[in-house]
């Protein structure tokens, strides 16, 4: 799923210049590629698909490939500054295990995900159909995509796992929207950390 | 556009000799002694693109290319080195050296030590891999080349890619460490303990001195080749080749041949007993053995790589079982923790170790792409 520019602007801005960062499912590099120009980042990616691996390669930013569902054993705790997940959360089937390893080898995680609950989507259903669209490009038969859940859901997720929502930006497009994301964004980006770790 | 590969051609090795004494890790020194080397491409003007290839355990200075009248004399990684290959020697100037202890022509047990004109035998020190660094570096200095752009190695060369960028962080752009580990486990030096025992217990071996009785412990150097090579393979591989195949279609309830692995263990073991020397065996599984980065930080690899300045490329195969991916990935995490540039690649290959002399797409690809980065 290919990265928009208004992404990587997002998440630039909620790193700091020089920061330790992991991109989980970093697909051919581009974001780490990014914040490496406008924030010279220290940038890891993982990834576990060959073609795209061959591509960090060739992007020259550091791939390692692992299996992300095995967990992140290996990573020490707190060694990166963020670990972001971006439109890969939904193709994870160990959903709160990824959450939990994010926030122990980062201080904070950045996820994105394409909202299911977006009105086009919606439509789609009610049309009788599973939604396909830029955001969820695939058919049913063919998507890499397992999890489908919402803004909301994803709220409810963080409540349970002790999760605290730094911020939180709903997109539809590259249009910020600010009523009622749950029914207007098709992307969210959160920002996140644990909340023993906000709390000091 | 992409050049069609193709050899280097024609090489011929060449031949260094120092006379500076060279301390060794073992406490002893080496008055004097020679490396053979070859190399494939031009030293460009900045002396900025040489890249040092390192041999594992049974390889040699002959990396790439064939010897005048001799068909099939390719070099041992003849597909990664050439033009248009990986290792682009339309870009690079490659070096490979026999290391010291080996059989090849560098001063090893059977040449002549020049103390008593006779051949070295188990007198020949004990040498390290960081020994071989350390002799590596002054064939460098020979060559005029103060930096290599990269170091690549696989198995134990890897280990010594890894160990130059911690002898010498100043004069390495890029390691790459190919189907290695940061340290051999209990399992590992036990095949090697097996492979030396029975060379050692070889009636023919006379400690070490055969070459005076005009003998070669061929036997004990054969059974040893026979457990490596089962190591290098994997389970599937071997199924796939040879199966339960049998030569007379039943069994015939003889110790001779009759399994199409025993035939081919014999022959890969008769094979390398005649031209492996048995000593050269014995110096360099101990050297495998020894190595250990991390020994001096209390086995703390991440505190042992912090002196390192190199970039790295981590490669290992999912079904090699000798330095399996779980071993290279130690390297890639201590590297990721000192703040090292890393890349790691788990290529899907079913040959077990020996996959890393292969020209498997995926991983030629990778390699490729790693190298094609690298700036001179």
């Amino acid at each position: 799923m290919s990265f928009h520019r208004f992404d990587y602007d997002v998440i630039a801005n909620w790193i700091e210049p020089g920061e330790r960062v992991l991109d989980l499912g970093c697909g051919d590099g581009g974001l780490l590629r990014y914040l490496g120009d406008v924030r010279q980042v220290r940038g890891y990616g993982v990834e576990n698909d060959p073609a795209r691996l061959l591509a960090c390669a060739k992007n020259g930013v550091n791939v390692i490939q692992i299996d992300m569902e095995q967990g992140l054993a290996g990573f020490d705790d707190g060694f990166f500054d963020h670990v972001i997940m971006s439109l890969s959360l939904q193709a994870m089937r160990n959903t709160q295990g990824i959450l939990r390893e994010m926030l122990r080898v980062g201080h904070e995680a950045v996820v994105s995900f394409p909202n299911f609950a977006y009105w086009r989507h919606r439509q789609a259903i009610l049309n009788g159909h599973m939604p396909v669209s830029k955001n969820l490009p695939y058919e049913w038969y063919d998507t890499p995509n397992i999890r489908f859940f919402t803004i909301a859901d994803f709220d409810v997720l963080c409540e349970q796992e002790g999760i605290v929502i730094l911020e939180r930006l709903a997109f539809d497009e590259d249009k910020v929207i600010l009523d009622e994301p749950n029914f207007l964004a098709s992307v969210a980006l959160y920002r996140l950390a644990r909340k023993d770790a906000a709390a000091g | 556009m992409q050049q069609a590969p193709q050899s280097v051609g024609t090489v011929v090795p060449q031949r260094a000799h120092f006379t500076e004494p060279l301390p060794l890790k073992s406490g002893g020194v080496l008055p004097e002694y020679d490396l053979v080397y070859e190399t494939y491409g031009q030293l460009n003007a900045a002396r900025s693109n040489a890249v040092l290839v390192c041999h594992a355990l049974s390889g040699s200075h002959h990396v790439a290319g064939t010897y005048a009248d001799k068909p099939g004399s390719e070099g041992w990684w003849d597909n990664l080195v050439g033009p248009g290959k990986p290792l682009d020697t339309g870009k690079f100037f490659v070096i490979g050296v026999n290391n010291l202890g080996g059989c090849y022509g560098s001063s090893g047990p059977n040449a002549i030590n020049p103390a008593t004109g006779k051949p070295w035998g188990a007198d020949f020190p004990f040498v390290t891999v960081e020994d071989w660094v350390d002799a590596q570096a002054r064939l460098a200095d020979r060559l005029g080349i103060e930096r290599f752009a990269a170091v690549v190695g696989g198995s134990l060369g890897g280990m010594q890619a890894l160990s130059w960028t911690l002898q010498y962080p100043d004069r390495v752009g890029h390691a790459l460490v190919i189907a290695s580990a940061p340290k051999l486990t209990a399992q590992n030096i036990a095949f090697n303990e097996v492979a030396r025992q029975a060379i050692l217990k070889d009636p023919e071996f006379h400690g070490g001195h055969y070459y005076e009785h005009g003998v070669v412990p061929t036997r004990g150097l054969a059974l040893a080749r026979m457990i490596g090579h089962i190591t290098y393979l994997s389970d599937d591989a071997m199924g796939q080749k040879f199966g339960r195949t049998l030569r007379h279609d039943k069994p015939v309830f003889s110790y001779d041949v009759e399994f199409e692995i025993e035939s081919y263990l014999r022959y890969q073991g008769d094979k390398f007993a005649g031209y492996f020397d048995a000593n050269t065996y014995l110096l360099t599984t101990k050297a495998l053995d020894y190595y250990d980065p991390a020994f001096d930080y209390a086995g703390d690899l991440v505190a042992a790589l912090g002196r390192a300045k190199a970039d790295y490329l981590v490669v290992s195969f999912s079904t090699d079982w000798r330095f399996a991916p779980s071993r290279s990935r130690e390297i890639v995490y201590a590297l990721m923790h000192s703040d090292r540039r890393v890349s790691y690649a788990e290529i899907d290959c079913a040959a077990g170790h020996d996959s890393f002399l292969l020209d498997e797409p995926q991983y030629h690809a990778v390699l490729q792409a790693y190298i094609d980065n690298i700036r001179v």
